[in-house]
Formats: C-alpha cells, structure tokens, sequence
C-alpha cells in the first residue's frame, strides 16, 4: 500500500494531464444532467443560428425563383415584395441584423458561462484538490461549451429552413419543389453551422481561463 | 535533512497573514508540529482560531506567509503547481465540512474522479471506486446523485474518494460540521477504521470535542499558535468538557 512509500530524496513527479477523450467523458456526465441549464444557454444560439440560416436559405430560393424567370412567378414575387431587377445586391439592413443577432447571441453565451464559473466556484477548486490541472478544466468549459453550440447550431439550422421552406411554399407555391436550389442551400446551411460552432468555442475562451484560475483553496468556500 | 522515519509532515514556524483590504489579519502566528506516520492527529480549536488557514497549508492547498511544510521530506515550498497537483492527487485525501460532492456525478463517479486524474482509463476508475465505496458500506448507492443521499452517506462518498488513491495522508476540515451528533461519530468511527485498515495518517480540524475519542495526539490552536500539544493518555475526553475544562 502506497501509505507505506516514503518521497524522501525522491524527485516528485509532475501531476500529468489527461487525455481529451478521457475530458470528455468526464464533462459528459454534467452537460448530460445539466440538461435545462444547457437548454437555456442554447436558446440564444439556437435563435439566432435559425435567424441567421433563414435569411440565407430565402435568399437562395428567391434568387433561384428570379432566375426562372417565369411570368407568373415575377408576378408572386413581385406581390412578395423582392424587386426582381435588383441582382445580387445584398440587403444592407439584413447583413446588419444577422451580425447583431449573432453578437447578442455571443454575449449571452459568454454571459451565462461566466455565471456557470461563479455557481462552480468550489467544484472547481475541489476538482483541484483531487489533482486536476488548470488544461483540465480549461478543456471542460470548451467541451461543454462546444457541446451546447454544435446542439444549438444543429437545431437552429433545421428551425431556420423548415420556416423558411414553409414561408416560400406559401408564398410560391408549387415553384418551390421545381426550382430548389439545393447545392446553395447546402453551402447555407454548411456557413450557419461553422459560424454557430465558431460563436460557441469563441464565447468559452474568456470563462474557461477565468475557472482555471480558481485555486484550491476555493473548495473551502462557505456560501454555496 | 533527513526527518527521522516516523514522522510524515512536518511544519516549522507556519504563519499567514491575509490582507484584507488595509487591514492585516494574522491568521497563524507560526505553528511548529510533527505528524508521526499513521497517527489520528486532530486540531481543535474554537471558530476564527486558524484551523482551516492551518489545514490549508498542511495539504498544500495555499502557500503559508512564512514557514515551511514537508511531506515526508519534501518542502512544498520547494514544488511548482504541476507537482503539488501531483501531491494532492497521489499523496493527500480531503474531507470537507459541506462534503463537496459534484452534484452532477453519481457517487461511483465522484469516487473514480482522483484515479482518473492519476491517469487510470474511466472504466478502471470506477471499478476501484466501486470496491472502495464497498468498503465504506455504500456499496448499494453507487449510481445515486449526491442529493439521492443522507448528509451521512455523502461524507462517506466522500471519504472514499478522499482514499481512492490509497493516499498517505487524509486531511478533514470539521468533517462533522454539518452532520448530527450520531452520524457524526459513525464518521469519526469510519475514519479511525480506515486509518486502522489501510494505516493512513488522518488531520482532523474540529470544534467539537466531542469528536475526539479516536485521537491519537490533539492540538489546541488559539489565535494562530499552539496553545497546547497532549498525546493520548495525556488527556482525558468527558462528555461536554475535556481534562475538566469546557472549550471557550
Ligand atoms: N481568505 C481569507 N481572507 C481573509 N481572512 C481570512 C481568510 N480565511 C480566513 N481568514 C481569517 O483568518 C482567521 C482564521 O480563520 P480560519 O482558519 O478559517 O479559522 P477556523 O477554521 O479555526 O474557524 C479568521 O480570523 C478568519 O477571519
Ligand atoms: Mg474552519
């Protein structure tokens, strides 16, 4: 039994870190049981990833309705109010509301990962206590972070093109199913998820660093 | 200098000074101790005495002012965070008075958490935090959450993870704090078996003495000194009192 081992004269190693696949099983258990808590830190992403992949998957069926060029349907689109004369030209307004929805949405990520850090204060000095390193929960906040965004990006990604299916299809009809522009949906689809996941692992860089200051000591706060 | 075999840690003249503000607060005032190997070690004293600071720089958890702490030879002071973490995860097990379980982990889960930090895989960890959880007689508790349980069985969670790693050393500050008298004593009771089984040297900060019946050597700590130092057969426990005196 180790009780017997003494470290005198012995040189004492360096506590190693653990692997991130080993980070990720244990942060597994929490974001799992967390689940509400989670739920509310994905919503703004959710929203606005939805916000953001419905402007875009709109502006690819409406531009490949335009290029039909069909009679009728100018005259839709017309009543929908797109000026098909305009070209490519993006709506400077919209470009501005997609990038304020997706800051609100990075302020409040790292907003409610900030107050997850000062609830855990004294978990994450007992995890210290128990010899985890400052790269272990540094990972933690990450993964769990990451988790959330991948989740809530995956999800605003399909609110945003059922609504925006569903708003076309009322508006266009049957057009809809003949003139999909499936390729640039995809490419869509494919910026919401990398800004989504990007937004999410941005908005845990600040809290991740501010727990791994947390020392030890913190386990032996009072007030919980 | 090599400290003779019998003695685990060894504090020289440990002081803390806390800066609040403008204000000074001399938390240890110098505190001189030997732990002999394998000894039931406890640290009494009334509240704001300086048994927690005292704890704290005992296991490594905070740096003391002044002074030094060796671990079987080996000056804290001397170590960087990466071996300290080492220390903490190999050689030292704590107890706290809130227990300080994670919430969101099953008790086999809290339990694996130190050997999964010493580098064992998840699957491993569990199954040596399941056999020790067995020990503590909370082997039909493993996949409950904390809130599952009695405040009782979660110090006991808690002491087996403090000794899943088979430390040599456990530290507990007011294990007892938040439990009734008679739970209290079956904790007290467990920690003395554990030191008996695995022959582990346990530190003890309390309040209360009642919870003394299974020292070995009590420390009186009084505004940051040691006021007194008496070892077993030097001081006798009585209901509400000890050596006649009640505690201020
Ligand atoms: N982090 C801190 N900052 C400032 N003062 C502290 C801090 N921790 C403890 N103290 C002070 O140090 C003294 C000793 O406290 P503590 O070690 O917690 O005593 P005990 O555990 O015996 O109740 C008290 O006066 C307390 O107010
Ligand atoms: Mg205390």
């Amino acid at each position: 039994m180790n009780a017997e081992q003494t470290m005198t004269n012995t040189v004492i190693p360096e506590q190693r870190q653990v692997s991130w696949a080993v980070s990720f099983q244990v942060s597994w258990a929490g974001i799992r049981r967390r689940f509400f808590r989670s739920l509310i830190t994905m919503s703004g992403v959710v929203l606005a990833i939805a916000f953001l992949t419905y402007m875009q998957v709109m502006n690819d069926i409406v531009r490949a309705l335009v290029r039909a060029d069909d009679a009728v349907l100018n005259v839709l689109l017309q009543q929908a109010g797109v000026d098909i004369y305009a070209g490519d030209a993006p709506d400077r307004m919209m470009v501005l509301l997609i990038v304020l929805s997706l800051l609100a949405c990075l302020v409040g990520i790292i907003n409610s990962m900030l107050m997850s850090v000062t609830e855990r204060i004294k978990e994450i000095g007992t995890l210290k206590c128990l010899g985890a390193l400052d790269g272990f929960i540094v990972r933690s906040y990450f993964i769990e972070s990451s988790v959330q965004g991948v989740a809530g990006t995956v999800l605003g990604c399909l609110i945003g093109l059922a609504v925006a299916i569903g708003v076309a299809t009322t508006n266009y009809h049957g057009y809809i199913a003949a003139n999909l522009p499936v390729l640039s949906i995809v490419r869509s689809l494919t910026t919401s998820l990398i800004t989504g996941t990007l937004l999410s692992v941005m908005a845990a860089i600040l809290p991740a660093y501010i727990a791994a200051r947390k020392q030890p000591v913190d386990a032996m706060r009072v007030e919980e | 200098m090599k400290p003779a075999d019998d003695i685990i840690i060894t504090t020289h003249d440990v002081t803390k000074v806390y800066q609040l503000g403008a204000e000074q607060v001399h938390a240890l005032r110098g505190i001189s101790l030997d732990v002999r190997r394998g000894e039931y070690l406890s640290i009494l004293g009334p509240s704001g005495s300086g048994k927690s600071t005292f704890f704290n720089m005992v296991g490594g958890l905070d740096r003391p002012s002044a002074g030094s702490v060796s671990v079987d030879g080996c000056n804290l002071q001397e170590l960087n965070q990466k071996q300290l973490a080492w220390i903490r995860c190999h050689k030292m097990g704590y107890i706290f008075q809130s227990f300080n379980l994670i919430q969101t982990m099953t008790a086999v889960e809290n339990v694996a958490l130190p050997r999964i930090f010493a580098g064992e895989s998840p699957a491993k960890a569990r199954a040596a935090a399941a056999e020790i959880l067995d020990l503590v007689g909370l082997g039909h508790r493993l996949t409950h959450l904390p809130a599952q349980v009695s405040g009782g069985q979660q110090q006991r969670i808690a002491i087996a993870r403090a000794l899943v790693n088979r430390p040599g050393i456990v530290l507990a500050d007011e294990p007892t704090g938040n439990l009734d008298l008679h739970t209290g004593e079956e904790i007290i009771q467990l920690l003395a078996d554990m030191k008996k089984q695995l022959g582990i040297t346990v530190i003890t900060a309390t309040h209360d003495m009642k919870m003394l019946s299974a020292s070995d050597t009590v420390v009186w700590i009084k505004d940051g000194r040691a006021d007194r130092i008496a070892r077993k057969g030097e001081f006798e426990v009585a209901i509400g009192t000890i050596d006649g005196k009640t505690l201020a």
